[in-house]
């Protein structure tokens, strides 16, 4: 109360302020008058979700549908979980997940410090095909790696999907690299002073600093492999040994009418990554803000 | 004196130069290994693919230019899926600017709970894409859909059928690319934030209106981000593959309206086996990717001002 009279009083003596904070005003409660209603229409897709993995098959056939389930159909959720089966490929899932994530992690630390922190001459040759790589559509390549694997009789196996990550991967080389580049010199050159090798600098002195960074490649490479589909299409035939993706479109084709089922499932395989995203906001958020700004 | 003082850094600098190489090329030796292995090598053996007959059962047989004269000549789903892909991408593509740059601009007018928008907007982003595929096409149900529910609730009109209408599809798939443009927005807001408050102040003081410093001054400034997300976009879309697969089970229906190309190239390679073919298309694509990112780099100097930075 005491700041706004304050405040008035110090814009009577310049209007053209007082005008300024007025229009302010109106023009953020246009901007909650857009974005309200907009939200409202993103936010449609999900409610409906959710409210059809909780009705039975009798009230999806409903027209016109109803928004509360009633009864509300919780065994949906276990009755999907049991056909697909969510559990198997859950852990097959993670088993990918965390072994790419580990090779991805190292390699591409290793390689990013090498463009960022030692000077070598085609230093900058290497950075800039590793952003033109970024660019490639991966089809160029995805026939005769599989023809490749083929002869490996790596088919069927985890090990195309895996074996690749501990080459390093363009993108968190370049992420990576990005983040490198802001650590100062200084700390790097007292190190090799005090006679510490180059693999003890990257391992104490500048992975150590860069943790949010390598907490994002890994964040980023764990959704890339909860999500991938194309990947395990190609490489997996034995349906045991399916991720949960691929096992997803599998369920969609024998259930294709069981809309509560599907939307069970679809929930299933959304929520941990809605979850995984509250949990780490800022990483999140940072880190693709950070793709964005220094492209 | 000098000539002493600096000879024995030299001395060291050369073997710490020598060092550096050796560690250079140690820690870059597994991108360096992945870059020949994943890339150089497959890269010019698809080309040569791509002038083969290729089952992958038997070895490869020359073929010359036959693929790509097939592809051109006599191949009507290859041209179906092109202008499907294009289309894809000439709507898409500026549609997902526009909102996603209009959505960013009004969250950067700080109002309160930014961070709720922020969040409700990027939530599409994390649905995985094929229970992204599957959820539309039960929002997009013709006969008990969420979409003409509401449509006929609301304004009483019948609504079409969508991604089961071959004249719908297109626009439906459209319209799900733009539910998720919250990562784009994340990106155009970080470039927003970047903007210095002084540029808005000197535009203030100089009479300029809310249209007038939008136009002048914000979207000048992030012209680069714009350019970032329109190659990421546009490589995106040429390869656009996983929600229209899981939408049509792989064969574009109906009527191929949702054959796009990354999916018809996919069909030869890892259904039908066309591995030369499939390898022509790939290049086609390659050659596509390269030649259109390059011609927005080379647009860029016209309208994307690197003056901020």
């Amino acid at each position: 109360m005491g700041g706004e009279t304050v405040a008035c009083q110090v814009s009577t003596a310049t209007g053209g302020a007082r005008r300024r904070r007025f229009w302010r005003r109106i023009g953020r409660l246009w901007g909650h008058l857009a974005l309200i209603p907009l939200s409202i229409v993103y936010m449609i897709p999900f409610f409906w979700m959710l409210s059809t993995a909780l009705k039975t098959d009798r009230q999806v056939m409903v027209w016109p549908p109803v928004w509360i389930p009633n009864p509300i159909a919780w065994d949906n959720f276990p009755r999907a979980i049991a056909f697909f089966p969510f559990w198997r490929f859950l852990a097959n899932t993670l088993t990918i997940a965390v072994l790419a994530m580990l090779g991805i992690l190292i390699s591409s630390s290793l390689v990013a410090y090498s463009l960022a922190r030692i000077r070598w001459p085609g230093r900058d040759l290497l950075f800039g095909i590793t952003v033109a790589t970024m660019m490639l559509p991966y089809q160029v390549t995805i026939i005769p790696l599989f023809v490749q694997f083929t002869r490996f009789k790596w088919i069927n196996t985890y090990l195309p999907l895996i074996v690749p990550a501990w080459f390093g991967g363009a993108f968190y080389i370049f992420l990576l690299r990005q983040f490198f580049m802001t650590i100062p010199q200084e700390l790097s050159d007292a190190a090799r002073i005090d006679g510490a090798s180059e693999f003890r600098t990257f391992y104490q002195i500048v992975l150590p600093l860069a943790r949010p960074a390598l907490a994002t490649v890994l964040l980023f490479e764990f959704l890339a492999r909860w999500r991938d589909f194309q990947g395990p299409l190609i490489y997996l035939q034995d349906p045991r040994k399916y991720t949960i993706s691929l096992g997803l479109s599998y369920f969609r084709l024998e259930h294709s009418t069981e809309w509560q089922l599907l939307m069970a499932a679809s929930l299933t395989l959304t929520i941990p990554i809605i979850m995984l995203y509250f949990l780490t906001q800022r990483t999140f958020i940072q880190g693709i803000a950070l793709t964005g700004l220094k492209g | 004196m000098m000539a002493e003082a600096s000879a024995l850094p030299r001395r060291l600098l050369r073997t710490q130069r020598q060092r550096n190489i050796v560690n250079g090329l140690l820690f870059a030796a597994p991108w360096i290994l992945g870059l020949l292995l994943f890339y150089v090598y497959p890269i010019f053996s698809s080309l040569y693919y791509s002038f083969c007959d290729y089952s992958i059962l038997q070895a490869p047989k020359w073929a010359g230019i036959r693929n790509y004269l097939t592809l051109f000549t006599n191949d009507e789903k290859f041209i179906k899926s092109i202008y499907n892909t294009l289309y894809y991408a000439f709507f898409a593509l500026p549609l997902g600017l526009v909102w996603g740059v209009s959505i960013a601009l009004l969250l950067n007018m700080k109002v309160k709970g930014v961070s709720v928008y922020r969040t409700i907007y990027f939530l599409p982003v994390l649905v995985p894409d094929v229970a992204l595929g599957i959820l539309w096409l039960w929002v997009f149900n013709p006969q008990l859909g969420i979409l003409n529910a509401l449509l006929w609730k609301w304004f009483h009109i019948v609504g079409p059928g969508w991604l089961s209408d071959p004249a719908w599809a297109k626009p439906s798939v459209i319209i799900i690319s733009l539910w998720g443009v919250g990562q784009a927005v994340v990106i155009y807001l970080a470039g927003l934030q970047d903007v210095p408050q002084e540029l808005y102040d000197a535009a203030e003081v100089d009479g300029a209106n809310a249209w007038q410093r939008i136009r002048n001054v914000t979207i000048p400034m992030i012209t680069p981000v714009i350019l970032f997300n329109l190659i990421i976009g546009l490589i995106g879309a040429f390869q656009y593959f996983t929600t229209a697969y899981v939408i049509t089970t792989g064969d574009g229906r109906p009527a191929l309206s949702l054959m796009f190309y990354a999916m018809y190239l996919y069909q030869n390679a890892f259904v039908l086996y066309k591995m030369g073919y499939a390898s022509a298309m790939a290049w086609l694509l390659f050659l596509a990717a390269v030649i259109s990112s390059y011609a927005l780099f080379r647009s860029s100097a016209r309208w994307v001002y690197y003056g901020g930075q």
